[in-house]
């Protein structure tokens, strides 16, 4: 199903007017893009044109149907087709085409492999969509201060099976890591089932170049481990595409842990088990990953990969101990030990490695699994602090039986990390708004309950408009005002992560009154 | 000059003073405690912001893993409260007091996320900035804002808390800050290996590290400052020093398998030894003060750590009269110099290998005079600059004490 997100798409590019389900031509979700700006589209041509004298070639893309390839990312129920594509495969070229855009005034959309789920690489009708593709190549390894140099459209895992033979790896391990950038990574933070023992992207990235709006190039860190002046690398890294375009990355790679087990814990009810959690972290223990899935969840993967996974159960969990063999053998006696103080009905630690791979391919394959029982599904994206988790879980199934919508739990539960699948139909007229309402109530529950709207996905288009109840009118104001140290036309990547778009000069501004100091209560010496 | 200082209690009043400071047109200089004041560039100005009594542990959770406090709260608080729990901050949060002269147990966590120091742990589990979760403050347009969460894993916005991390009180004066505390390790050991050349303790500490035995700590410490260090004095070498931390069997096993792969080892510091040798270390106890007037000038050197050895040997050639040592792997070199060390020759020995000089001990003059920081390229700065204005336009906050202007 499409959704355009401007009806009657843009005039002057021939027969491209997206389908509408609405007859009346309304939208029919909430989220509003920018409106095409028709001066920037009637100079398509002048743009094109310039375009092509920096990337030469195919790397200039204005086809409607080689378009299409880049219409929507991961987050398909909103797509719109840009304006141009350009694939540079310099920071040179990727320079001239930002300082070009912003002598036109043309707005940007960097895109690594499209698999936000987000929608943060969703395209602008009036916008050149920058794909970082033809950057693909590692520039080096370097085990000895134990980093990788590498373009940013290399993919997660293609720097982890780089360093493989050595026993490196790259941390950060997202479930889409075969498709995804690490370019996308930066922009988006990404985390993965490890995490909590391991970090973000943010604590693996050593160094990054980028390329501003205006051209300008600019080199933060290295491989050296702390940057220096402002972190402008923690900022940059989880920005969403918003800053800068980043043209270069230095990761840290680490030894691979020598061994892994993982054990296997079936529980009577949810409270159980995030008393579980809770004991083993008290007890010191970070496990390497520590997932929960909820009922529908577990039956979901076990009808879908007979894992052997224990039906008869309300939670499901896996715990991975990492590390030298010693430790993980010690450790995973501890671990029953403390789940069957929690009344665990089952606890099953791995003997092999076959067995513990298949205790994860459940768990990894739990959303084409859910994709199996239902047509579409909405992947949401809410931390908690996980004392709340049984209260948000009952909250949801409310919620569930009040949008008329099943719903299925995965859960990052180490860290908190919810990923509710809303299960919906998108061919049954309302259901994707249901669905959408449905994820705006348990995202906003998350943040009532004193956690965020996203751990991991970033808030793209998908959880923008939420933004306002997780932040102030005036925290959210700041994060502007950062937005436009770096890109004061507001050209990179608008419409996303900020419900309103605020010219900088108006941010700004300054109000200040008097001279006199009226606050005689602040106590001075 | 007499010098006002603002007290605030609450972040209204703390609000207040800024606008007030806005209104005026006077800067002002924030403090938590005053135990950093000889880190940075000095802060000339006839106001102060005494941040002090914005103390006190708001919340500490140890299963969720997060503390937040108000910013000024003191490291002399917060370190005992996590043990009591069995957690620790893991970036291992310095205590520099003896570095300026100072008794040891001062400083507050907001300062020292705002100076963005972390100690030899910072090889494995990250800086300061790694472990800041959350911030609140006021901000130099006297707004109160909030950034990050409380939480410990959050992508929503930009992640304002790692921008506070080594701002030095230059964009925000925090109010409240969440950081993420992890288990303290149950053991400790140190593996020590003697009368290595700076280049053979660097190789060992890269074997170590590229070993799957999860090594926290390297150092690699000549003779002259080893012996300054009383776990290890004892050597009269050089000493390469390697930790190892975790559950007491796990601890054991990578002892041994990391002893082979070393292919042997001269000697093994247990568990309070290895203590009191990292506290020394992450505190950069071999420099100490003893002389404000001869005292030397002391330079952190962030670098890629495998050059560390040849960095040394670099500047040693360049600079004459210096002393140093490494940690991370190599990748930190605390270094010694005379007075008279010129910081544009030190930063242009540098230059070719990347990485940064920090002047971390000066006289205040010196301080004044020369770049405390490494500077940026133009094009850096102007970004660095804007990204300022963006919190605090008319540079109420700080101004100067990062760089020139900033
Ligand atoms: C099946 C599936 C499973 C997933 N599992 C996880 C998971 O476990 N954990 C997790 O965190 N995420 C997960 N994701 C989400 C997604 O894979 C990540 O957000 C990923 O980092 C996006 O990378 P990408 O290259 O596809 O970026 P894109 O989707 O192309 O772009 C994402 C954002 O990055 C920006 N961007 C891309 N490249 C650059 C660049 N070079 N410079 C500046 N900005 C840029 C874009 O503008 C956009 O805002 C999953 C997605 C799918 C489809």
């Amino acid at each position: 199903m499409v959704i355009p997100l401007v009806p009657g798409g843009v005039p002057g590019l021939g027969a491209r007017n997206l389908p509408t389900e609405n007859p009346d031509g309304e939208e029919q979700n909430g989220m509003k893009m920018p409106p095409p700006d028709p001066n920037i589209i009637a100079k398509r041509r002048e743009l094109v044109e310039r375009l092509r004298a920096i990337v030469p070639g195919e790397g200039v893309i204005v086809d409607e149907a080689e378009l299409r390839a880049y219409e929507c990312d991961a987050l398909t129920a909103y797509r719109a087709l840009p304006l141009v594509v350009v694939l540079p495969s310099t920071t040179h070229q990727v320079s001239e085409v930002l300082k070009t855009c912003k002598e036109m005034g043309v707005k940007v959309v960097p895109r690594g492999a499209g698999t936000s789920l987000s929608g943060g690489a969703l395209p602008l009708e009036d916008g050149v969509l920058l794909g970082m593709g033809k950057f693909n190549r590692i520039l080096e390894v370097d085990y000895d201060n134990r980093c990788v140099v590498t373009q940013p459209g290399v993919t997660n895992l293609g720097i982890s099976t780089r360093v493989a033979d050595r026993g490196f790896y790259y941390a950060p391990d997202p479930s889409s890591q075969i498709a995804c950038t690490i370019g996308g990574n930066i922009a988006e933070n990404s985390g993965g089932v490890h995490c909590l023992k391991y970090g973000l992207t943010t604590n693996n990235v050593l160094g990054v170049e980028m390329v501003l709006m205006d051209g300008t190039v600019v080199r933060l860190g290295g491989k050296h481990l702390d940057q220096g002046g402002y972190d402008l690398m923690g900022i940059v890294t989880g920005s969403e595409g918003l800053l800068g375009v980043v043209t270069e990355v230095t990761v840290r790679i680490l030894k691979k842990p020598a061994t892994a087990r993982a054990v296997l814990i079936g529980f009577p009810s949810n409270e159980q088990a995030g008393d579980c959690v809770a004991a083993i972290i008290a007890a010191g223990i970070i496990p390497g990953g520590m997932e929960m899935m909820d009922r529908p969840a577990i039956h979901a993967a076990e009808d879908f990969l007979h894992a052997g996974y224990p039906l008869d159960v309300e939670a499901l969990m896996i715990v991975e101990l990492d590390g030298p063999a010693a430790e993980v053998d010690h450790l995973i006696d501890r671990v029953v030990a403390i789940a069957n103080d929690h009344g665990a009905v089952s606890a099953r630690a791995s003997t092999s490695e076959e067995e513990r791979l298949l205790f994860w391919a459940g768990r990894k394959a739990a959303f084409p699994a859910v994709g199996r029982i239902s047509p579409d599904y909405l992947c949401m994206d809410g931390t908690i602090p996980r004392k709340a988790l049984p209260l948000v879980l009952s909250r949801m199934q409310e919620l569930s039986e009040r949008h008329g919508l099943r719903v299925a739990n995965v859960f990052h539960a180490g860290d908190g990390n919810l990923h509710p699948l809303i299960l919906y139909d998108a061919n049954k007229p309302g259901e994707l708004e249901a669905a959408e309402r449905f994820g705006a109530d348990i995202l906003t529950l998350c943040v009532d309950v004193g956690g965020v709207l996203t751990g991991e996905h970033g808030v793209g288009v998908e959880k923008r408009d939420l933004m306002t109840h997780q932040f102030s009118k005036t925290d959210l104001d700041q994060q502007q005002r950062l937005k436009c140290a770096f890109d004061p036309d507001g050209l990179l990547n608008p419409g996303k992560v900020f419900p309103e778009l605020h010219r900088c000069a108006e941010l700004g501004r300054l109000h200040v009154s008097g001279g006199k100091l009226p606050f005689p209560d602040i106590p001075r010496f | 000059m007499g010098i006002t200082t603002f007290k605030p209690a609450t972040p209204e009043q703390l609000a207040d003073a800024v606008r007030w400071a806005l209104d005026a047109g006077e800067p002002l200089e924030l403090t938590g405690t005053g135990s950093k004041r000889g880190l940075g560039r000095p802060v000339q100005t006839a106001y102060a912001l005494d941040l002090s009594d914005l103390s006190g542990v708001v919340a500490y959770e140890p299963e969720e893993l997060v503390l937040t406090v108000k910013a000024a709260t003191p490291m002399a608080e917060i370190e005992p409260l996590l043990r009591g729990r069995g957690q620790h901050l893991a970036f291992e949060p310095p205590d520099l007091g003896g570095l300026y002269g100072q008794a040891p147990g001062g400083g507050t966590l907001g300062g020292v996320l705002a100076a963005a120091l972390a100690g030899p742990r910072r090889l494995s589990a990250g800086s300061a900035r790694d472990h800041f979760l959350g911030v609140a403050g006021v901000s130099g347009r006297a707004e109160v804002y909030k950034g990050g969460a409380k939480v410990v894993k959050n992508v929503t916005g930009y992640d304002v808390p790692k921008l506070m991390a080594g701002s030095f009180g230059t964009l925000t004066a925090m109010t409240e800050v969440t950081v993420k505390v992890l288990p303290a390790p149950e053991d400790t050991r140190t593996l020590l290996l003697h009368g290595r050349s700076d280049a053979e303790g660097i190789r060992a500490l890269t074997d170590a590290l590229h070993s799957p035995h999860e090594v926290s700590g390297a150092a690699h410490l000549p003779e002259s400052v080893a012996e300054r260090i009383p776990a290890v004095a004892s050597a009269r070498a050089s000493v390469t020093a390697i930790r190892l931390e975790g559950f007491g069997p796990s601890v054991a096993a990578r002892l041994a398998g990391l002893t082979a792969d070393l292919g042997g080892i001269d000697g093994v510091l247990d568990r309070d030894e290895s203590l009191a040798f990292w506290r020394a270390v992450r505190d950069v106890a071999p420099f100490r003060a003893s002389n404000p007037d001869t005292d030397p000038l002391v330079w952190k050197l962030s670098v890629p750590p495998a050059s560390g050895a040849r960095v040394a040997e670099e500047l040693a050639l360049a600079l004459g009269d210096v002393e140093f040592f490494f940690d991370w792997g190599g990748g930190l070199i605390w270094l010694a110099t005379p007075r008279e060390t010129d910081a544009a020759a030190l930063r242009g020995t540098l230059a070719p290998f990347g990485g940064h000089a920090t002047l971390v001990r000066a006289p205040e003059a010196l301080r004044t005079a020369a770049d405390v920081f490494q500077p940026q390229p133009a094009p850096l700065l102007a970004l660095t600059q804007r990204v300022k204005t963006s919190f605090d336009p008319r540079g109420v906050l700080n101004p100067g004490r990062l760089f020139a202007g900033v």
